[in-house]
């Protein structure tokens, strides 16, 4: 197939920023215009991203639709590629987007223009780290996606909203910048960055604990794993919906991605040896911070507490090098993706009524807002993994992975599944239990038709894969198993030298 | 008569010097006219650069003429075309606010062209002397261009400041240059090469000497102090000037000393560059997070950048010198939209210099803030802007000869300086709108930005451009 379908997911978003870019005239012209390119580019790109699953080849763990573009004097081409990993993190995106472009339109106030711009460009971005085929060119993605989202929490965010920027900007930024080093590294010791080339390539041992370091320091700060998890609450807590919508669906799972594609793939021994490291931080993150969330009295830092416990379990499976374990971190991201992106949805909903995120300042809510109550139930049971919804099928094969690794690790983690239960629940009980807090709160109305739609399309694809999860398991299926016989190949020749 | 053709564009251009300073003499309010020719002049100059007669690169690119003492290969044309091109966009920038701010004498432009022969000399100088000659022409006017606006004290403080300090550094420059004649018996960039072992202690001496005059002039730490002054008090179009111009011959002069006649007692002066570039970084970063004045801001952060160009020069290979001419230029581009950028603040032809004078910009003007958000981040070096890929090869350069420590400490400074630039960001993007600026902008100034802010922006598409010029650029 020679027309270049990732090139065209990655920079429709792009086209449709220009467009909004340069549209001019009255004001109220110019935000409706703004409005319609950005919902038509955005779900144009989640059709195409459909249209790229369905012909997407789930027989081979090869990389498919590869492009190859001379870029850089040669030595550094500008490659896109997918594989089984890659293509859901994309579907995700392309339909995390317009959800967040519906939010936007819904509660952005000012600034409407330059909102969707921003929103559009993070798209692309973050569409390009998941395609992209190339160090150099995942880096440049990865970074890049930083502008876009400083400006959104930053400009549209709450009151706090300069502190929280500049904390996620520069916490962002250390972590990667050694990255970068790691990148430039890894040129000179195997002269390409293209990963297609390096995963066959064994690169010496000295060198893997190091630059397995300096990856982890950038993934770490972006999942974000304890103890250089401060920086997402208050994002979190800052950011406008939207923002916080695409920071805990997408942003955090970019860092998932890189260690499943980028530390397991190129450093295997390393791996190895650092399991115990992520294990312990893990374990830790799991049940402090979810610790923490008990004691949150914000809605939105509870939340964003939670995403850095979920994303515990994610690193844990990831690390369990088990087949249950890398598929069920992949679900889990997937289903955390849509999760707290609806519960923070669902704090939006109260938030643009009554302005505050304060727990303390709602109750009994299911006596006004029922539809409300129903979807918020919705997600609350997801998020602490009741079955039938994605969220247990994630935690599940995950614990089951764990266990075959380590047991010790695994009964910690399923402490954590408890614990998570005790605050959403407590949380739920509270917001939307109980006696109505003010008089005010009954003035509320409940959910109108664009809440319903974007919410109501959620509940439906969390249902969806919690029940029928076949054919998020069937596309990654090959590609994990290539993963781990990869890995598995590369310890033993490990060993073997060890030996002689 | 065939030497001359080589030098037609020095010869052109002090020509261009004597004539148009007869002309502004002798006639009356001609100001605007001997603005104009200057950038005229400064074109034509670059079209004469361009056309070298083709003997000059008949012979490895290199000719070199008047015993010797002249250069002319393509490290010093691509170097000459930087300098005059950014000249006249400086000219063009800064047209508006030379207008505006009582300093529109004819002597402005003639003596910015003046300094820029000196310049394009030592661009070009194989030889001590002829090194000597066109540095003092430059630095001569310098001083005056410093202190140009000479019934304020601020700028009468800068030229003064500017003019005590540099002689010093010049003077220990030329003894430098005294000890390695002394110790070699040449002037000769060829032959100093030839004579100059590590054994040769006094001529080791000599390198240290020369090299502290040339980071003062690149303002490296610790010899950087005026740098922040002399910014801050002269007129605004001369410290665009300033930040730009002389950086890129001191660069080359820099480049030239250390792969020419230096280049056998490398492990001499490799850690000092080390030292030079650490320092600067660090500095650089750290000391720009407290200033309130844009223009002390600017000179901060020019001082960390050149230490991230002289940590291209540290390893002593082609690519490190490649990585510092791209950084060197990428540098110009960026620096040349944030002088754009502060040229604009001005409001009922008042200039203002206060970054919080710039809180609420985006709201009055987007197509400026937008413009200072992009320069700010490639400042910065974020990806995908043009700024990430100049600390991009001065990284891949600096980590091909395995020197990890100064690539991290390069990379952690990155991540220090991002935040005063967030700051300024912060101040347009985050806080409440003041008063607009005026909106009637020079076309000069305009065309400028415009241009600095959309080859920053979409240097990533094409980056190959710069590369495979600079890459043909090879020093023996």
């Amino acid at each position: 197939m020679n027309f270049p379908i990732l090139s065209a997911i990655i920079f429709i978003p792009l086209i449709g920023a220009l467009f909004i870019f340069i549209t001019r005239g009255p004001q109220k012209n110019v935000e409706k215009n703004s409005k319609n390119v950005a919902i038509f580019s955005s779900l144009t790109n989640f059709l195409l991203a459909l249209f790229l699953w369905y012909s997407f080849d789930s027989s081979t763990s090869n990389f498919q639709f590869v492009e190859e573009k001379y870029w850089m004097g040669g030595f550094i081409n500008f490659k896109l590629g997918i594989d089984g990993i890659s293509i859901l993190f994309i579907l995700l995106t392309t339909f995390i987007a317009p959800i967040c472009i519906f939010s936007g339109i819904h509660s952005i106030k000012f600034k409407i223009k330059e909102f969707f711009i921003a929103i559009l460009v993070m798209e692309t971005l973050m569409l390009g780290v998941f395609c992209s085929l190339d160090l150099v060119i995942f880096y440049l993605f990865f970074e890049g996606g930083l502008i876009p989202m400083f400006l959104i929490i930053g400009i549209w965010g709450g009151p706090k909203r300069v502190y929280s920027a500049f904390k996620f900007f520069l916490f962002t930024l250390l972590g990667s910048v050694l990255m970068l080093v790691a990148i430039i590294s890894i040129y000179w010791i195997t002269g390409t960055t293209d990963l297609v080339k390096l995963l066959d390539t064994r690169i010496v041992q000295e060198y893997q604990y190091l630059l397995w370091l300096a990856f982890f320091s950038s993934f770490a700060v972006k999942l974000p794993m304890w103890p250089v998890h401060t920086w997402l609450p208050d994002a979190h807590v800052e950011a406008p919906t939207a923002g916080s919508v695409i920071l805990a669906a997408i942003l955090l799972k970019m860092a998932g991605y890189g260690f499943m594609r980028f530390s397991i793939g190129l450093f295997p021994v390393a791996s190895d040896y650092f399991t115990s490291l992520i294990f312990t931080l893990s374990v830790i993150a799991i049940i402090y911070t979810s610790l923490v969330a008990l004691m949150q009295d914000d809605m939105k830092k509870l939340i964003a507490y939670s995403s850095v416990a979920h994303m515990g379990f994610v690193t844990i499976g990831i690390f369990s090098l088990t087949k249950q374990g890398l598929e069920g971190s992949i679900i889990q991201m997937i289903s955390h993706g849509l999760i707290s992106a609806a519960l923070f949805l669902c704090v939006g909903v109260v938030y643009d009524r009554y302005h505050s995120r304060m727990i303390s300042s709602y109750g009994g809510l299911v006596n006004i807002m029922p539809k409300y109550a129903f979807v918020f139930m919705i997600f609350t049971l997801a998020a602490l993994g009741l079955p039938g919804t994605s969220g247990f099928v994630g935690e599940f094969l995950v614990l089951v992975g764990v266990f075959q690794v380590n047991i010790l690790v695994a009964v910690l983690a399923s402490l954590g599944v408890i614990l998570v239960a005790a605050y959403m629940l407590w949380l739920y009980r509270r917001v939307i239990f109980g006696r109505v807090a003010s008089s005010e709160i009954k003035k509320m109305t409940d959910l109108d038709k664009t809440e319903i739609y974007i919410l109501a399309s959620l509940v439906f694809l969390t249902l969806f894969f919690g029940i029928y999860p076949e054919p998020l398991l069937n596309t990654v299926d090959i590609s994990i198993n290539n993963l781990i016989d990869k890995y598995q190949t590369d310890i033993n020749f490990h060993l073997s030298q060890k030996n002689n | 008569m065939h030497l001359i053709l080589y030098i037609l564009p020095e010869i052109f251009l002090a020509l261009a010097i004597m004539f148009l300073l007869m002309l502004g003499v002798f006639t009356k309010k001609s100001f605007n006219l001997v603005y104009l020719l200057t950038i005229l002049s400064l074109i034509f100059a670059i079209a004469l650069v361009l056309n070298q007669p083709e003997e000059a690169y008949r012979y490895f690119g290199i000719i070199k003429i008047f015993n010797e003492s002249y250069i002319i290969d393509k490290l010093s044309s691509f170097m000459k075309v930087l300098t005059l091109l950014f000249c006249m966009f400086v000219l063009l920038l800064s047209n508006d606010y030379v207008k505006n701010s009582n300093i529109d004498k004819i002597e402005y432009p003639i003596i910015i062209l003046a300094s820029t022969l000196g310049m394009i000399l030592m661009i070009s100088s194989f030889d001590l002397i002829v090194f000597y000659l066109g540095l003092e022409l430059q630095s001569l006017c310098l001083y005056i261009l410093a202190s140009f606006r000479r019934n304020d004290e601020r700028s009468t403080e800068a030229g003064l400041k500017y003019f005590v300090l540099s002689a010093l550094a010049t003077g220990i420059l030329l003894y430098g240059c005294s000890l390695i004649y002394g110790f070699t018996g040449s002037t000769n960039f060829e032959v100093i090469s030839e004579k100059l072992t590590e054994s040769n202690m006094g001529a080791v001496f000599g390198i240290v000497f020369i090299i502290v005059g040339l980071a003062f002039k690149v303002s490296a730490v610790p010899f950087h102090m005026w740098t922040p002054d002399v910014y801050e008090g002269s007129p605004t179009s001369v410290t665009s000037f300033f930040a730009l111009i002389p950086k890129i011959a001191a660069i080359t002069v820099f480049i030239r000393f250390l792969y020419v006649p230096f280049i056998n007692v490398i492990s001499q002066w490799q850690t000092i560059i080390v030292f030079l570039s650490i320092a600067s970084m660090i500095l650089g970063a750290v000391a720009a997070i407290g200033q309130n004045n844009i223009k002390r801001l600017v000179a901060y952060s020019s001082i960390g950048h050149m230490g991230y160009a002289l940590a291209g020069l540290v390893t002593g290979t082609n690519e490190g010198i490649h990585s510092t001419i791209i950084y060197l230029t990428i540098y110009l581009v960026m620096n040349l939209g944030i002088f754009g950028c502060i040229f604009m603040m001005k409001r009922e032809n008042v200039f203002y210099e206060n970054i919080n004078d710039l809180s609420g910009l985006s709201k009055n003007h987007p197509m400026l803030a937008f413009s200072f958000l992009i320069i700010l981040f490639s400042l910065a070096g974020i990806p995908p802007l043009a700024g990430f890929f100049a600390k991009f090869y001065i990284f891949m350069a600096v980590i091909e000869i395995k020197m990890y420590s100064l690539a991290v400490i390069g990379l952690v400074t990155t991540v220090v300086s991002a935040f005063y630039y967030l700051r300024i960001i912060k101040v347009i993007y985050f806080d409440r709108p003041k008063k607009a600026f005026d909106k009637n902008y020079d076309w000069g100034l305009k065309s400028s930005l415009i241009l600095s802010s959309v080859l920053i922006l979409i240097y990533f598409i094409y980056p190959t451009i710069l590369t495979d010029i600079v890459t043909s650029i090879v020093i023996y």
